[in-house]
């Protein structure tokens, strides 16, 4: 289990006090024009020999991502740092915690970030439905200006930041990177075709990149304590901590920080009180949020919690939302759900996914009390294929995924529904 | 969308919140500003964009209309049509199913005795069942205007109804007794705070 000392997010819970003096006497804010001073190369080169992936879902290499940017402005177009605070994954409520509970963490993280892509401004964009936690971050930000953290001349670091917060309205798809910059111009926010990428034409066509709020809320400390603390936590390319969110059948639900490659069953048991009834008595978890396919207990058994050992069972680490399903579940209607869900927030662009997350919804309901054929099974599959990989974005895949996840491992529940149904009908 | 006679402006106080929410984005992008100032007016005029709110928004920012409706109709939050004083939200996406969001479904519903998507004939409260509202590890919980209410059962969603009826402000966050999304028994990290500076 990962120690005390080698935790990032100390106050988590919010057990103490949340606010700048709060942070400060957490070690926020230290030192942190000196990272500056070192320049921007340094700093894109200390995240990536960290070894730090994007906390928001792909994990994709951070310092990688950053050095995208233009070096030098072109056009004298501004460059943007943009904090993706849109937290939509069903299963995930991390960033929640980090905004109201750790701002200053996210906000030393936007000021180290922003210079190192030449970014003059910021805006952390989250989900609508935050109000509280807007509130705390606006006041957080407050703070930090008045304490000369932002603004010119930002933490006297010479390097100038001014951080803005902007309320989304209830969409997931805003979680998209391209959706979240053309809700951020005030359109709906469907996702753009790439490319060009952000870093070459984001926010109002200028240089922008988009990072998730645990991405950038780590990096103070990362640079703190040296990228070699950091990618000695883990596994290869799988390094650091990582923020859990534990949710379904466990005896207490949590929030919680570990190692990244924690075994499931561990992270289960040590900090969520185990699975109700029992280990035996799991049925599946979905592992990284609603997006990535279902795994049966016998993988849970011996799965570890990282990027590269969740792809090794096709399914993925996702934002680490563990959704937790005993023998209780009807697993049929648990993934129709999730159906449910990317049918309600398609944004409707591309035919194969306005389209075919209704169509999937639908038959999703039959199978849950059987009414189908068993040849539909094999019509959804195809059927899913076809939405994978034939979208603008990413939510296609996401709406596949846990259908075929369902399929590849629980194919013999659904056909006995099926074949119940008609014996009972006869 | 329904129409409403009334003429819509804002007051003073929501044109200078506004304003303010204008001079966050660079001259010339008013427009990245319509969705913060549509909650406004939304929430000044009670909870919905009438047409007469969303034309005013439109004026404000120099936004053709139909931009305007295009986002007001993209957006969940945004109602089109009038709510209850309460507005309640219930997520119905598969962490809080798991754990009972069906019974406090019901539990709202013959209290109340609406269903899905009605408001209460006195205009109180709307019940309506929305996607995931990102307080999983809390589940199952319902958004009250812009509370969250967690760790939900049928008896505690009732008592919420019950305090609200009778004009009382109910605490929100976790109703049970865990410390937000703390284990309910206690923190199994962050036990010896004092020694775990970063």
């Amino acid at each position: 289990m990962l120690k005390d000392n080698d935790r990032i997010f100390t106050n988590l819970y919010g057990l103490n006090d949340w606010s700048l003096t709060g942070a400060l006497s957490r070690g926020d804010w230290d030192g942190t024009s000196e990272f500056i001073f070192k320049g921007r190369d340094w700093i894109i080169n200390e995240i990536k020999e960290s070894g730090l992936r994007g906390r928001g879902g792909a994990g994709f290499p951070t310092g990688m991502k950053w050095s995208f940017m233009p070096k030098e402005d072109k056009d004298g177009k501004p460059h943007y740092l943009i904090v993706n605070a849109d937290e939509s994954e069903p299963g995930t409520c991390k960033d929640r915690d980090i905004m109201r509970h750790d701002p200053q963490k996210l906000i030393e993280g936007c000021l180290i970030a922003a210079f190192a892509m030449g970014a003059h401004t910021g805006y952390i964009y989250i989900r609508g439905e935050f109000y509280e936690e807007a509130l705390r971050l606006e006041q957080a930000i407050n703070e930090a200006y008045s304490s000369n953290l932002l603004g010119k001349n930002a933490a006297g670091s010479g390097w100038d930041l001014d951080l803005f917060v902007h309320r989304g309205a209830g969409a997931y798809i805003c979680g998209e990177e391209t959706g979240l910059i053309e809700s951020l111009e005030g359109k709906p926010g469907r996702p753009r075709l790439k490319p060009p990428f952000p870093a070459g034409a984001g926010l109002y066509g200028c240089p922008s990149t988009v990072n998730n709020v645990e991405t950038i809320a780590v990096v103070p400390t990362i640079l703190r304590r040296g990228s070699s603390w950091f990618s000695s936590l883990g596994r290869p390319k799988n390094s650091g901590t990582k923020l859990f969110c534990i949710s379904g059948h466990v005896n207490e639900p949590c929030n919680v920080e570990e190692e990244m490659g924690i075994p499931l069953r561990e992270l289960i048991e040590k900090h969520a009180g185990g699975v109700q009834g029992g280990w035996d008595n799991l049925l599946a978890v979905i592992p990284g949020g609603s997006s990535v396919p279902v795994i049966p207990k016998s993988i849970c058994d011996d799965v570890l919690m990282d990027f590269d050992s969740l792809v090794e069972v096709k399914s993925g680490l996702g934002t680490a939302a563990v959704i937790v399903m005993d023998k209780s579940t009807d697993i049929i209607e648990a993934i129709a759900r999730l159906s449910h869900f990317y049918m309600h927030e398609s944004c409707g662009q591309c035919t194969p996914c306005r389209e075919g997350t209704g169509w999937v919804y639908r038959l999703m309901q039959r199978l849950i009390t059987g009414d189908a054929e068993i040849s539909d099974i094999d019509m959804l599959e195809d059927v899913v294929g076809q939405i994978e990989g034939h979208t603008i974005c990413a939510l296609g895949d996401a709406a596949a995924w846990p259908v075929q996840g369902l399929i590849r491992h629980f194919r013999p529940e659904l056909e006995k529904r099926i074949r119940q149904r008609s014996k009972n009908a006869a | 969308m329904s129409q409403l006679e009334e003429k819509f402006e804002f007051t003073d106080e929501n044109r200078n919140e506004a304003d303010s929410c204008i001079a966050k984005y660079p001259e010339g992008r008013e427009q990245s500003a319509v969705m913060p100032i549509l909650y406004i007016a939304q929430r000044q005029n009670g909870g919905w964009l009438s047409q007469s709110a969303m034309q005013y928004v439109a004026d404000y920012l120099s936004m053709p209309p139909i931009k305007v409706y295009e986002v007001a109709t993209f957006y969940t939050m945004y109602n089109l049509d009038s709510v209850g004083e309460y507005h309640i939200q219930l997520c119905r996406t598969t962490p809080c199913w798991l754990r009972g969001a069906n019974s406090i479904s019901s539990a709202i519903k013959e209290h109340l005795g609406i269903e899905n998507g009605e408001t209460t004939d006195d205009g109180k409260f709307t019940l309506s069942e929305v996607e995931c509202l990102g307080a999983c590890v809390n589940a199952p919980m319902v958004q009250i205007n812009d509370d969250f209410y967690e760790d939900l059962n049928a008896d505690r969603v009732r008592s919420i109804l019950d305090m609200l009826i009778s004009g009382d402000q109910p605490k929100s966050g976790s109703q049970s007794e865990r410390f937000t999304s703390a284990p309910e028994s206690g923190p199994t990290t962050l036990i010896d705070e004092g020694k775990s500076k970063c």
